[in-house]
């Protein structure tokens, strides 16, 4: 973060993250919402790119993108009435007041905590470091994160199955 | 530097970016400049080479699909029909960029820049040469499916916002069959990452080299899976169902017309490129070919099997009939997915036992790369007898014809009411034949 390059990139892609962030909420339309989603995705992706975490950002780009936000579209586009613009509504003050206190929540934990310098330099590989990591020493979360993803894509593919194949099956 | 690698020599068009660069220095630029001038030559000599690739192969697959077809082709613009893509091009740059009114008119205008931006990306990882290369990134395999995907989302905004039935229906086609051969690609890029030991491609063209093999021979399976899954991703022919022209018009860019088809034509174009310049430089050696570099331009190499690939999605396109979605879906998930799978496990068990036992590369290789192809060619028999696509199956079987038959009874079905039932040409039938 000391060269200008750096700084110029960060401020830019500070402002398209947050001020499409701020789009998603303000938007009426649910697709418009998704679509500034995915720009706030890119942003962060452009943000990890800052701090040398290409593993990450490019990772950011490949699941939120381009899966996470295919998914919201196919749900707003198979729930009925979801994709037409949403009235008003009533708890405006409420939400307000609530998101004022959450970001000052925040704000105060960020400036507040002592932010320490790592020592060390960035790694120079990261995927390679990072999966390292992940079937070395944290082998034991990464598996149970493993199981839980088939486990429901299994009730996934429970839950859709038509009644009449359950029935053959059992017969 | 520049005594080593002097401008003229043109195996590696880097050494006269890099002399030029070195001249920039010398005048005593700011360390930027250098750095901005060599990414404005790469990007701008990459769009340059795409547009004129695209613009000639676009006359070369029509005057060779026409061949195939027992046709003549493009033959009245120019010497041999050689301006027709000009014409066509500027065609659609004159023409009347028409919106349709129920349309999402910002939407609408985006997704053509959205699908045609991505794919342009991709070849700045691409090393065309030695030095020829835009950025090549530590995670470059990982890069190029990531960049790709954007283009799911695209496509979807192409076919919503057009308010079109046909455009919606193309659109939800083109995402399914994305992301599920999207797995099957990124299980056959993992096959070869394992074997290279890394993600950068600069670094699997140097194993390749460094080994003498192109790892088409060490996963004659994997390039099958990555070359039937890039033909889904580009849309061409025998998978080209997101645009079937005789069910649902043009698929997600039915409403387009102008330069934002063009966009969409050039894009896909584009994609079929960048498949190919994949293929070639994870399977094919990229700028390498058993030492002949030393000898002819590397980019020549690169360029030359590029167009070899390319021209397999010509050919396919010119002899094979659309298929359906349902086969193609589950083609993907039945077919392809159990393969790639256990394809990356063999690969990996591979890998690991030419580790543990520090067998030499010129032992190890060729038992690897005979294993590969026997596993390829048993595996894909195996499985499609073991789904019912036996060759036995489907011989000896022709359809009875109305006369063998005597007569074409139309029962109503079971449960159905009776009543004024049935269609009228069925009651005539039945009564002919006695049966009423």
């Amino acid at each position: 973060m000391d060269d200008t390059g750096t700084v110029i990139a960060f401020w830019l892609l500070a402002v398209i993250t947050v001020g499409s962030a701020l789009m998603i909420v303000a938007v009426r339309n649910l697709i418009h919402a998704v679509v500034f989603m995915m720009v706030s995705f890119v942003g962060i992706a452009g943000l990890y790119l800052t701090l040398s975490a290409d593993f990450v950002a490019v990772t950011q780009v490949l699941l939120y993108v381009g899966a996470i936000s295919v998914l919201m579209l196919f749900a707003i586009v198979l729930t009925p009435g979801g994709s037409r613009d949403n009235a008003e509504t009533f708890l405006r003050l409420p939400a307000l007041a609530l998101t004022v206190l959450l970001g000052a929540t925040l704000a105060y934990v960020a400036i507040d905590t002592d932010w320490s310098l790592a020592d060390r330099g960035g790694f120079t590989d990261t995927a390679s470091a990072i999966g390292d990591a992940l079937l070395g020493k944290y082998v034991l979360p990464f598996e149970i994160a493993s199981v839980l993803l088939l486990a429901a894509m299994i009730g996934a593919i429970v839950l859709v199955r038509p009644e009449a194949s359950i029935e053959e099956a059992e017969e | 530097m520049t005594f080593l690698a002097p401008w003229y020599d043109l195996r590696d068009l880097g050494n006269a970016v890099q002399a030029l660069l070195d001249r920039i220095r010398d005048w005593g630029a700011p360390d930027w400049v250098p750095y901005a001038v060599s990414s404005l030559i790469g990007a701008v000599g990459i769009l340059l080479w795409v547009v004129l690739s695209v613009l000639a192969f676009i006359w070369i697959e029509r005057r060779v699909v026409a061949l195939m077809q027992n046709r003549i082709g493009p033959n009245r613009v120019g010497p041999a029909g050689l301006l027709q893509p000009v014409a066509d091009a500027l065609k659609l740059l004159l023409k009347e960029p028409i919106t349709p009114r129920d349309a999402d008119r910002i939407l609408f205008w985006m997704a053509p820049i959205v699908i045609f931006i991505p794919t342009l990306v991709i070849f700045a990882v691409i090393p065309f040469g030695g030095r020829m290369v835009l950025a090549d990134l530590n995670v470059g395999v990982l890069f190029l499916i990531a960049i790709a995907t954007i283009n799911t989302p695209a496509v979807f905004l192409a076919g919503w916002s057009s308010n079109n039935k046909y455009a919606l229906l193309g659109a939800m086609r083109t995402i399914a069959m994305l992301i599920s051969y999207e797995v099957v690609q990124v299980l056959a890029l993992l096959a070869v990452v394992l074997f290279a030991g890394s993600m950068r491609l600069g670094d699997i063209v140097a194993w390749q080299q460094h080994y003498n093999v192109w790892i088409v021979f060490l996963q004659p399976l994997g390039i099958l899976a990555y070359i039937i899954s890039g033909a889904v991703e580009i849309n061409r022919s025998p998978t080209d169902i997101s645009e079937a022209e005789s069910e649902i018009v043009a698929g997600y860019h039915t409403e387009y017309g102008g330069i934002k088809f063009g966009f969409f034509y050039q894009a896909e174009y584009m994609a079929g490129f960048a498949i190919a310049a994949i293929i070639t430089t994870l399977y094919l050696g990229g700028y390498t070919a058993w030492g002949l570099e030393k000898w002819v331009p590397g980019w020549a190499l690169f360029l030359g099997k590029l167009y070899a690939v390319f021209f397999i999605y010509i050919w396919s396109r010119g002899t094979l009939p659309r298929l359906r979605i349902d086969q193609l879906m589950s083609f993907a998930w039945k077919f392809l997915l159990p393969l790639s799978l256990v394809n990356v496990a063999l690969v990996g068990a591979e890998v690991l036992v030419w580790d543990e036992t520090g067998v030499s590369a010129n032992v190890a290789l060729p038992i690897i790369g005979a294993v590969n192809l026997v596993f390829c060619l048993v595996a894909v028999v195996a499985w499609a007898r073991l789904l019912g696509h036996g060759a036995g199956r489907q011989r000896g079987r022709r359809a009875l014809l109305t006369k063998e038959v005597g007569v074409i009874h139309f029962e109503p079905a079971e449960g159905a009411s009776p009543g004024p039932a049935g269609i009228p040409a069925a009651q005539a039938l039945r009564r002919r034949s006695g049966q009423a």
